[in-house]
């Protein structure tokens, strides 16, 4: 097994709050990695920091050998790494497929000369789009809302087309930040199923999540965080039976 | 009777949509030969400020970037054409061109540094840009000729009012497929991504930096267009063409047509251009700027009741209508 993402040292300071303190972790190819923690714990931010979307105080992050700290988050993108929003972020006014011909866009390289002179080039990376947005609708099962108003279609399904519009670039690492997030607990099958998907088609897929009973029967590894610190990391069962995880969750008069 | 109402309920297809078209152009061609010099004229400059109007749409409907310089750059584009055709005395094929592309280089240097900034923030800064050439024209004797202004030559198959309406026309009709084709692309859907949640696009491998520029060259490129339709119309030319206020007029106008639309700028520019003439002229001595208190009245009104502009009004009641028929049909009760 080959380390595709290896996070160095970690740290991002707010002011005088430390978000993310000196967390290391690696992430294995084809493995699912849940990052668990209270509200709080500088889940996000890790994802921010390793998205590119805020910078490092200090630490590295290193993606299938490459130094990506500090790249900008469309480098980061273009690289290999996808990601969703913990607040579902989509093109809501516009509809369903564009959202997901925007997320192929990174792959295709026709411009304004394209555009005025009508290039070859243009027409068939159009109709690659329209290839791979049909191969994601379908993967994804929102095939029935095609047409619709990104932000005009059910909750659950807003995630999963989040998770699409991802999927569109082709990455080698997903990063989900709470994909059941503000659903429902009958409607999160769909999205467990989805992820599942994702992992049978070989893409990497590291996740943040507060259902602990999802976790624990989809993730590989978890890596558990506190105050920015990570106070646990391995196999499922090891770090749920963690004397730290259970007193960070659960305060220490019960552990 | 039946046959028009069934062409009536095939109306909003694409047959309908194309007969709009035909019908409109075919208009606009016969328009210098059934209206009066005078009208040919004013449509001359409101199918300029069209060209404005569709320019500011780019870079604000569609990258949804407010540039308020765009009355700066008409100002750039008009005395580079003027002062290439007449000073430099280069051929009037020529001169256009270039007029448009300094307009787009200029445009790129403000683009620069105030693509950086976000939203209300790149509104002040480019105003502030605005202000800046305004006082450069107005006070830079040479570049601008001051107050005597710049003399822009019309060339000898531009001479008649009507040849200048077609031409006019026709660069309308191009900077309208080009709008046309760029809002139907890859690109312009990475422009609309932009509009529509900068982060998400950033985060889904888009340089928005980048294309924001883009669209904003782009969109500095066509202004200058309307810049010179203007200076060739008016045969000259005085520092307050770069004035601040004409930024507002070209954001109006978009605004009370439609933006993110490609009619909506041009019902707006010429139908308000023509209105705000036609004020000027019914004015009784003395109350003449009232035009504006009404000017002033329809832009409120139009922006609370119709937010996406009288196009985008339009185009909300029709589906309202279709609806309503359509449930009468079914057989329920509308409310």
């Amino acid at each position: 097994m080959t380390t595709l993402l290896r996070v160095e040292g970690l740290t991002r300071l707010f002011g005088g709050l430390v978000a993310v303190n000196k967390v290391d972790f690696d992430v294995e190819e084809g493995k699912i990695i849940a990052i668990i923690g209270p509200n709080g714990a500088g889940k996000s931010t890790l994802f921010n920091l390793i998205g590119g979307t805020i910078s490092p105080s200090s630490g590295k992050v290193f993606f299938a050998g490459n130094d990506i700290t500090g790249w900008k988050p469309y480098s980061i993108a273009r690289a290999g790494i996808a990601r969703t929003f913990q607040t579902t972020a989509l093109f809501e006014e516009l509809p369903v497929y564009v959202n997901l011909v925007i997320g192929h866009r990174m792959r295709t390289r026709s411009g304004l000369w394209d555009v005025i002179l009508h290039t070859p080039r243009q027409k068939r990376e159009k109709n690659e789009t329209t290839a791979k947005v049909l191969e994601v609708l379908e993967f994804t099962e929102l095939g029935e809302y095609i047409n619709a108003p990104a932000g005009s279609i059910p909750q659950e399904a807003q995630k999963r087309l989040a998770i699409g519009v991802a999927l569109m670039g082709n990455p080698r690492l997903l990063l989900l930040d709470e994909p059941t997030g503000g659903v429902g607990m009958g409607e999160t099958d769909n999205i467990i199923a989805l992820i599942d998907r994702i992992r049978a088609k070989g893409v990497t897929v590291c996740v943040i999540e507060h259902k602990m009973r999802m976790i624990m029967s989809l993730a590989d590894r978890i890596v558990a965080l506190n105050f920015g610190v990570k106070i646990a990391e391995g196999d499922p069962q090891r770090v749920c039976d963690d004397p730290a995880v259970i007193e960070a969750y659960l305060g220490e008069c019960i552990a | 009777m039946a046959g028009i109402v069934r062409l009536w309920k095939k109306f909003p297809s694409k047959y309908g949509k194309a007969g709009i078209i035909v019908l409109v152009l075919a208009l606009a061609v016969v328009m210098p030969w059934i209206t009066s010099k005078y009208n040919v004229r004013i449509l001359t400059l409101a199918m300029a400020w069209a060209i404005a109007a569709l320019s500011l749409n780019l870079i604000l409907g569609y990258t949804g970037q407010a540039s308020l310089a765009h009355g700066a750059l008409m100002g750039i584009g008009a005395y580079a054409f003027g002062i290439f055709a007449e000073r430099v005395g280069l051929n009037f094929w020529l001169a256009l061109p270039i007029a448009c592309l300094v307009t787009a280089f200029i445009g790129l240097l403000i683009g620069l540094p105030s693509l950086r900034t976000k939203g209300p923030y790149f509104a002040i800064v480019t105003l502030c840009f605005n202000v800046i050439v305004y006082k450069v024209f107005e006070n830079w004797q040479w570049l601008s000729g001051g107050i005597q202004g710049q003399v822009v030559p019309q060339p000898s198959f531009l001479q008649q009012r009507w040849a200048r309406y077609y031409f006019v026309l026709g660069c309308l009709l191009l900077t309208l497929i080009v709008m046309h084709f760029i809002v139907k692309s890859l690109l312009g859907l990475t422009f609309m991504s932009i509009r529509s949640n900068e982060n998400l696009a950033e985060a889904t491998g888009i340089n928005t930096f980048r294309n924001k520029l883009l669209s904003f060259v782009v969109s500095c490129f066509f202004v200058g267009l309307a810049g010179s339709m203007l200076a060739i119309e008016n045969g000259q030319l005085d520092p307050t063409i770069t004035i601040h206020l004409n930024s507002f007029y070209i954001l109006i106008f978009l605004l009370i047509g439609g933006a993110a639309t490609l009619s909506g700028p041009l019902v707006g520019a010429i139908g308000l251009y023509w209105l705000l003439d036609y004020m000027k002229k019914i004015g009784i001595k003395g109350i003449e700027e009232f035009r504006y208190l009404f000017f002033g009245l329809i832009l409120i009104i139009v922006i609370i009741y119709m937010p996406r502009g009288l196009v985008g009004g339009l185009k909300q009641l029709w589906e309202w209508m279709k609806s309503r028929l359509k449930r009468r049909k079914i057989g329920e009760v509308p409310e």
